[in-house]
């Protein structure tokens, strides 16, 4: 299957997970995880930057407009698509990657990844929790929030990675 | 010029960045009344069904509660007929005339999207402007108070759930007679704060909030919630009250729209000052 086949699936695919089934869980009363992020942490290397920030875009506004909240997903998804060059340079140090592979379990190794996915997962949460609150009264609450949001979107990407892109 | 172009396309990154964050900072700004309307009839029209798909599923899990709700709300109602009265006298004949005016009416309707996890929650219900939905009407379940109605659009309404950092409800205790408001201050869904009680008022744990009907928007002694602990906050002359809603807001299923029919006349009242 072409890759670009497999991106605009995958584009689909989490758009649809997240708006049907995990916008409707919540452990605790207000933990929401939120896995569409994936496909932004998923394209591959050598995607242009102003790709990056388009598909991120839209990727954010596909999600606003089925959860009834303009822009918050769109603004969170674009700062997050901001930082991944840089997380990436920082995940990666001196490690080199093969042309036309994506940063993802199977083609990272399991700690640069973890590092690679927990940092831009708490950069999208915290900045995705502050936007919807839209004050700092609340601060430490919202951080909680993003907190535990971000160890549940964690955990949900460690499982598909497990599932979908394991070593054969 | 060529200079601008060479230092924008060098920063392109950034400032593809920059543009993208400025489009979606002006859709949150601007998701008041108007964006909100356009969601409603253009989007809604979609996501109104798939989400009508959804809860239409959900509602088969919750039917044995709701049946349990609905019976008991058919109990309290049977008491209020006349024939549950004592009838000892033979003048126990109630009769509708002019002088018992109608002044709420109540459409009964299916909420399709809900949240309690966000800390401004919204829900769409199943009515519309064709079912006589209006802005402003009162949400109420069977067991208490759940919203005001923002914005309808024909088929559908959208409406801010008491769990929303925007929602002011005016109240008072049962026992005592006490005013005070009713806000949510976040993170649990099944507490909210009330405040504005004055500090001489005498309270106790598992007193009745309910409406005061001072908004002309909710009618008065609808059940909001029981009090669970109450204190005077630092810096405050008045006791600040914790709640345990009444309504579980994250299974609600159906409600009902309460119409103030003389909302109008009680407006014109306070436009004429």
């Amino acid at each position: 299957m072409s890759l670009y086949i497999r991106i605009l699936i995958r584009f689909v695919a989490l758009v649809l997970v997240q708006v049907l089934i995990l916008n409707n869980i919540r452990f605790g009363g207000y933990i929401n995880p939120y896995l569409y992020i994936l496909f932004v942490l998923m394209l591959p290397y050598e995607t242009p930057g102003w790709l990056l920030l388009v598909s991120a875009f839209l990727l954010g506004y596909m999600v606003d407009f089925f959860s009834n909240t303009p822009g918050m997903h769109t603004a969170a998804t674009v700062f997050m698509a901001f930082c991944r060059p840089a997380i990436l340079r920082l995940a990666m140090q001196k490690q080199e990657y093969e042309p036309g592979t994506y940063p993802s379990f199977k083609h990272m190794g399991f700690q640069t990844f973890f590092v690679y996915i927990t940092l831009l997962v708490v950069i999208h949460h915290t900045s995705l929790f502050l936007i919807e609150v839209f004050r700092f009264t609340e601060v430490i609450t919202t951080l909680t929030r993003a907190g535990l949001s971000s160890l549940f979107t964690i955990m949900l990407i460690i499982i598909t990675q497990y599932l979908f892109y394991s070593k054969s | 010029m060529r200079n601008l172009l060479a230092f924008l396309l060098k920063y392109k990154f950034f400032f593809i960045f920059l543009a993208l964050e400025i489009i979606a900072f002006s859709l949150i700004i601007n998701h008041t009344y108007y964006q909100r309307h356009v969601l409603l009839n253009s989007a809604n029209r979609f996501t109104g069904t798939l989400y009508s798909w959804n809860m239409g599923m959900a509602e088969y899990f919750s039917l044995k509660r709701t049946n349990v709700i609905l019976a008991e709300e058919n109990a309290r109602l049977r008491e209020k007929l006349p024939q549950s009265l004592n009838n000892d006298t033979a003048t126990a004949i109630p009769a509708f005339d002019s002088i018992s005016m109608l002044q709420y009416s109540y459409v009964p309707a299916r909420v399709v999207s809900n949240s309690t996890h966000k800390r401004n929650n919204y829900l769409m219900i199943d009515k519309g402007r064709r079912h006589g939905i209006d802005r402003d009407m009162a949400v109420i379940a069977s067991n208490g108070v759940v919203g005001i109605v923002m914005n309808v659009s024909e088929n559908y309404a959208w409406v801010m759930s008491a769990l929303n950092s925007h929602s002011r409800i005016s109240g008072r205790l049962k026992r005592s007679g006490y005013n005070g408001s009713l806000l949510w201050e976040g993170v649990d869904y099944r507490t909210g704060t009330f405040r504005d009680v004055p500090s001489h008022a005498e309270i106790q744990a598992g007193d009745t909030v309910v409406t005061s009907g001072y908004s002309f928007i909710f009618p008065p002694d609808i059940m909001i919630g029981t009090v669970t602990d109450h204190f005077v906050a630092r810096g405050d002359h008045f006791f600040t009250l914790n709640l345990a809603f009444s309504v579980d807001f994250n299974r609600l299923a159906h409600v009902y729209v309460v119409k103030n029919l003389v909302r109008k006349e009680q407006m014109s009242i306070i436009e004429e000052l």
